[in-house]
């Protein structure tokens, strides 16, 4: 895989650049400036008031709107001068020349007009197949001359397509159009499979929602690196009088059509309701409509629009006991216990008693939060309930946001500003979003960059926003060289900044040995969250030199003996590891064909089947909370926090089941193999054509006489033993929708669940791994038909074969997945991508191979030598810096 | 494959300096500025060094000369303010084709006669096109910014007469540089593409940027990414930066725009910042360990300079730039 594979995503600019990537939110764009739609901008461009016009414009970015509309088509306007006029003058407002601009037009002229005006990399809206191929072609060939993206309306000479069949054959056909004849960049075409109302009453109507869903799938999943848009206001357009429905039609098609994959369009966000908000019957109800569920569907919603109409919920929640005791009390009680019920009305309360609304923060709330705090720091509370306290004072710190802001000197007073990212090309991010929950508890100022951060970005938003800490996270091996790398860019730009690194694959060692040594100032390895607060209170306290000189020299000694130990190992040479290696006596092992060779995709699945395979403890250790699962419910110390956690772990995977929030997807292929020079794997085809050869690292630690140095091919027959054996791939996702519904829980200011999903996203990944790796030794190669073994037995790996995973202790080397990748087709398949470094996105992904020898077994690769990587590099054709970039982790210190 | 592009994947190719430092070196009078063939011209004529590749053609070549000694691989041609636009200033609309071409022929003269006595290294000629003084997506009046001075359409006319002009006359690459408003930049890349089309020929493109100050922008407002973003739709063989900051100043940009792109990267920064005379006093030495900078961090595939410099620079530039690998443009095959 090359970078620029990974690269192929729709970058547009402005003034700064937008970069579309998988893991990008759904891209919002601004429409307010179009005189189609909106009667005040039409009005304002008929008078020439461009500078309120501007206004409008401003309004829009402001508001959230990460691409401008801009649209001149009315019948009294000359709308090529007032396309041109507008953009001009847009120019000249560096704060809303920021963004990207699409250009919106149905005629021609008017679009290459507002081309020719803009610097940035635009997007044409749009062109279709309207008016014959060779206008299209011609079209398109100027779009890219011009440097834009371009819309492709799902139109032909024909006319509109309004099926699921139209759409996908117009989409396609233009595809192949602009990649064939244009050379168009694929990432730059953005598809319109159109949008039209539902619930119109009409019979052929029925499936406008649907069929838009479906086409939207079948776009990207067919036509790589296509993006898909729409006006998303017109699907609930006859429901026009009626905001409650209507708002709730937008929201819940906008939320599908973002399951589908449309990621990006155009919507107006105060028509929108938040998905988790509209009432549960109104959602059935609209659900039925567009999934075209029922065949009364649209006469039900009809009726029951009657009865929403200034309908208001009735709260009958119940008044406890606590509710009597005094308010501060009330707050309190609140935040401990991670209720929101009430939050609101005290804080109200509080602010209508206080003089100023920052009062009620800095006294009330904060008084709440210290009591969560002294609990958390004396054990007596655990994280998944801080979790929920924050969620709680988030909500409150919102509601009072408004009311700070109307007064002019009431800003919040923070204890401190910590920025928080996942380095470059790693998307994990559950114990960032911990630490950065557990640090605004305690009154700091979070600034989140989020995931995949490069390192610029995050000197330069360090130094912009002049925070106290850095605090950086990663899970994948490839992220230690980026924090690496970052250190000694910190020390470039001469920051003083104190750094912390965390994440799974981190270590103490590692910040120590190959972090703090590049960075002159304060570098902290922290292992759970709950430190988090102690080393950053102790790094911001007044004089804090001697904490500071403390860490240095505790780093300092750790390093050194560290380095001491380490050169104590002895190493085999490569080759005498290979004549060490593990023997299998090929002409009695037992070797199994599979019942099916070849490649298998899973694309519909009933992820509740997963439920009975989940591996609860890592869920728990994920919190913080440490025991193994279920005793852990019972434990002592952690056993009610433990209980409690599931219990709302199990309340979300219900949902999860029920409304089928995530999807899981899985690719696997059985295929013919044999060892080649040793450490070699060669997979074959049907011809016996070799289509893939997996590279296996052996271990060179020198171990007591007879223990041999493993290898995975040693677990595969010599091709020069004359017996053809086997081997599996497989790659498996859970993880399509956790993002969304994290975002939406964020959005909600509920933390807990957003972290929630995303650890129960993890399990159920591993989950059907453990599925799908029975299913293959149970059915598809069935070398283990009549195995009989319980969840416990499969924790313990007690079955025959083994399932090892590129990036894991048998096989660290990642690059391996670029060939699992090649060989099953995975992004095809299932749409799960990888990283420059490599990681899975989604991150809920598991990917390996299958072993099926009963003797093979796990082990971990330790340390290898210069010799080995030598020859790793000449084997996988790279040169041997990038060889040991990427195996840097397990390169023995020399 | 072409041989540049061949050397480029060998070597750090180093491009030349200044021209108009050097020619200042002449000290020529506005008689020296008209030659034979303009003494009656009405305007006046001192200052249009692009004019003296037909008045003084012997000291462009000369030129050029100096800079292959010192090392250089690549030569720009004597044509930075060659459009109609830049030359309505002296009334030399018409005489655009002319220069270009003949600018054109000098560089490749050379060139070739210094590739003749070293077969392998050989020399290369790139096309200067340069911003013009007119910017297509700025108001030169404050109080009317909608107001443009010049229109995508007439730049697109004047950079397409130049880029036939140049390809006329053997240019092996064009460059487009000094680039302070990125539309202008556009309206060159789509007359070059315009050309590539008509004739059915491709020829290899090199686009420098200019950020013009410590806001790390364009003069017409964009960042490193944005302005990398507007002109990545062409195939090119290299992006860069050039002019209005030393090479110190012009580091972190440059890293900025080596991580995010695929294409070779350039960078012929001045000799320093001016001083307060204005004149750039940055020694070859001191440029020389700004420059050793990138290379030992990999930055680069281009080298050269821009204001100020002059052939020492160029010298000392090319002595380190032979001890270093150029910049890879893959992460791993």
């Amino acid at each position: 895989m090359a970078e620029s594979d990974c690269k192929k995503y729709l970058t547009l600019s402005g003034l700064e650049p937008l970069v579309v990537t998988p893991e990008s939110n759904f891209i919002n764009v601004g429409e307010r400036t179009n005189v189609t739609g909106s009667r005040k901008f039409l009005r304002l461009i008929k008078d020439e008031k461009y500078d309120e016009a501007l206004s409008v414009a401003r309004d829009q970015v402001e508001g959230g709107a990460q691409i401008l509309d801009v649209n001149m088509d009315e019948g009294m306007l000359d709308g090529k001068y007032a396309m041109v006029k507008f953009l001009n003058l847009i120019a000249s407002e560096p704060d809303i020349a920021r963004i990207p601009l699409m250009i919106d037009s149905s005629k021609w002229e008017i679009i290459e007009a507002g081309l020719q005006v803009a610097q940035g990399k635009c997007v044409v809206n749009s062109i279709s197949l309207k008016e014959g191929e060779a206008e299209f072609i011609r079209q398109a060939k100027l779009v890219k001359r011009y440097g834009a993206a371009v819309i492709v309306m799902a139109f032909d000479e024909v006319g509109q397509a309004d099926t699921y069949e139209r759409r996908i054959e117009i989409c396609e056909r233009s595809y192949k159009l602009l990649i064939d004849r244009v050379g168009f960049p694929p990432q730059d075409i953005i598809f319109d499979p159109n949008i039209f109302p539902v619930a119109t009453g009409m019979d052929e109507h029925r499936l406008n929602a649907l069929d838009f869903f479906k086409a939207t799938k079948w776009i990207r999943e067919h036509l790589p690196y296509a993006n898909v848009s729409g006006g998303v206001s017109n699907v609930s357009f006859s429901f026009r009088g009626n905001t409650t429905v209507r708002e709730a039609i937008n929201s819940a098609f906008l939320y599908h059509a973002i399951q589908h994959g449309m990621n990006l369009g155009i919507v107006n966000p105060t028509m929108l309701e938040v998905y988790d908000e509209i009432p549960k019957d109104l959602l059935e109800h609209v659900e039925d409509v567009l999934f075209d569920r029922r065949d009364d569907a649209t006469e039900r919603l009809l009726d029951f629009a009657e009865t929403v109409k200034g309908n208001k919920k009735e709260d009958n929640a119940k008044v406890l006991e606590w509710r009597n005791e005094t308010l501060q009390d009330r707050i309190t009680h609140s935040l401990v216990k991670g209720i929101d019920t009430f939050i609101i009305e005290d804080v109200e309360e509080a602010r209508k008693t206080s003089e100023k609304p920052i009062e009620v923060i800095e006294g009330h709330l904060m008084i709440g939060m210290n009591v969560v705090g002294d609990l958390f720091g004396s054990g007596k509370m655990f994280l998944p309930q801080v979790v929920k306290s924050a969620r709680v004072m988030k909500k409150a710190v919102a509601y009072l946001q408004p009311f700070i802001e109307a007064e002019k000197d009431g800003k919040q007073e923070f204890a401190g500003k910590i920025l928080m990212a996942t380095v470059k090309g790693d998307v994990h991010d559950i114990g960032k979003n911990i630490v950065s929950v557990v640090l605004g508890c305690n009154n700091y100022e979070i600034i989140d960059l989020g995931v995949m951060v490069p390192p610029e970005k995050i000197i330069e938003a360090a130094v912009k926003e002049q925070v106290d800490v850095i605090g950086l996270s990663g899970l994948i091996t490839p992220s230690l060289d980026e924090m690496v790398y970052l250190s000694k860019a910190m020390k470039k730009e001469n920051l003083t900044i104190p750094l912390i690194i965390g994440g799974a694959t981190t270590s103490k060692a590692h910040t120590s040995v190959k972090i703090a040594p590049n960075y002159d100032h304060t570098v902290v390895h922290i292992n759970d969250a709950s430190r988090a607060v102690t080393v950053v209170g102790n790094l911001l306290q007044n004089d804090n030199s001697v904490y500071k000189a403390q860490i240095r020299t505790e780093y300092d000694k750790f390093r050194e003996q560290f380095l001491t130990r380490g050169k104590r190992k002895e190493y085999r040479s490569i080759e005498a590891a290979r004549t060490n290696k593990f023997q299998i006596d090929w002409a009695t092992s037992e070797i199994v064909k599979p019942e099916q060779l070849g490649i298998q995709v899973i694309d519909k699945f009933d992820i509740r089947e997963l439920e009975a395979f989940i591996d609860w403890s890592p869920f728990f250790r994920s919190w913080d909370l440490h025991g193994k699962y279920p005793d852990i419910l019972k434990d002592d110390i952690v056993g009610v926090q433990a209980q409690e956690l599931f219990n709302d772990a199990q309340l979300l995977l219900k949902r999860i089941f029920d409304e089928k929030l995530l999807k899981a997807k899985a690719v696997f292929g059985l295929f013919p193999a044999n060892t080649v020079n040793d450490d070699d794997i060669e997979v074959y085809d049907d011809k016996q054509d070799v289509q893939a050869t997996f590279l296996t690292l052996r271990q060179q630690l020198k171990k007591r006489d007879g223990i041999p140095n493993y290898a995975l091919s040693d677990f595969i027959a010599p091709k020069d033993s004359g017996i053809q054996d086997y081997i599996g791939a497989f790659c498996v996702t859970t993880g399509f929708g956790t993002q969304e519904l994290a975002e939406r829980f964020e959005a909600d200011n509920d933390d807990y669940n957003a972290i929630m999903i995303k650890a129960l996203a993890d399990r159920l990944a591993e989950a059907f791994a453990e599925y799908l790796h029975k299913q293959v030794r149970t059915k598809h190669w069935a070398y283990a038909k009549n195995e009989d073994l319980t969840n416990d037995d499969l924790i313990n790996e007690s079955y025959k074969g083994i399932r090892p995973a590129p990036g894991y202790p048998a096989c660290p080397d990642h690059l391996e997945k670029c060939t699992l990748w090649q060989l099953l087709n995975v992004e095809k398949h299932i749409g799960v991508q990888l990283t420059e470094s490599l990681a899975m996105w989604p991150a809920a992904s598991v990917s390996g191979y299958y072993f099926g020898n009963p003797e093979a077994k796990y082990f971990g690769l330790g340390k290898i030598t210069e010799d080995q990587l030598k020859d790793y590099a000449k084997r996988r054709a790279i040169d041997e810096d990038t060889a040991r970039k990427w195996l840097n982790p397990n390169l023995a210190e020399t | 494959m072409s041989d540049l592009l061949q050397s480029l994947q060998q070597r750090i190719l180093v491009l030349d300096g200044a021209m108009g430092t050097m020619l200042q070196r002449y000290k020529f009078s506005e008689e020296d500025f008209r030659g034979e063939r303009f003494k009656d011209y009405p305007t006046s004529l001192k200052g249009n060094n692009d004019l003296l590749s037909l008045t003084q053609p012997q000291a462009i070549a000369d030129v050029h000369r100096l800079y292959f000694e010192a090392g250089a691989d690549i030569v720009e041609t004597n044509t930075f303010s060659g459009t109609t636009i830049a030359m309505a200033d002296y009334n030399m609309e018409d005489l655009v084709y002319e220069l270009n071409y003949e600018s054109a022929k000098i560089a490749k003269q050379v060139a070739e006669e210094f590739t003749k006595a070293t077969p392998n290294q050989p020399r290369f000629v790139a096309g200067s096109i340069g911003p013009t003084n007119k910017t297509a997506s700025m108001s030169p009046d404050v109080n009317k910014p909608e107001y443009r001075a010049i229109t995508f359409e007439e730049l697109r006319i004047a950079y397409k007469q130049q880029v036939e002009a140049l390809i006329d006359g053997g240019v092996d690459v064009l460059l487009v540089e000094t680039i302070f408003d990125t539309l202008n930049a556009k309206a060159a890349l789509f007359a070059i593409e315009e050309v590539k089309e008509e004739r059915q020929i491709d020829i290899p493109i090199m686009v420098s940027g200019t950020i013009t100050d410590a806001s790390g922008r364009t003069l017409s407002g964009q960042t490193v990414e944005a302005f990398l973003t507007s002109i990545s739709h062409v195939p090119l063989l290299s992006v860069g930066f050039n002019c209005a900051l030393g090479a110190e100043q012009l580091k972190p940009y440059l890293q900025r725009l080596s991580n995010q792109t695929d294409f070779y990267t350039s960078a012929h920064p001045n000799a320093g910042l001016p001083n307060a005379f204005g004149e750039y006093d940055q020694s070859p030495k001191h440029m020389q360990q700004l420059i050793e900078d990138y290379l030992k961090d990999g930055l680069i595939n281009i080298i050269g300079g821009c204001c100020g410099t002059n052939p020492e620079h160029i010298k000392a530039i090319a002595e380190v730039a032979q001890n270093y690998q150029p910049r890879s443009t893959k992460v791993y095959a």
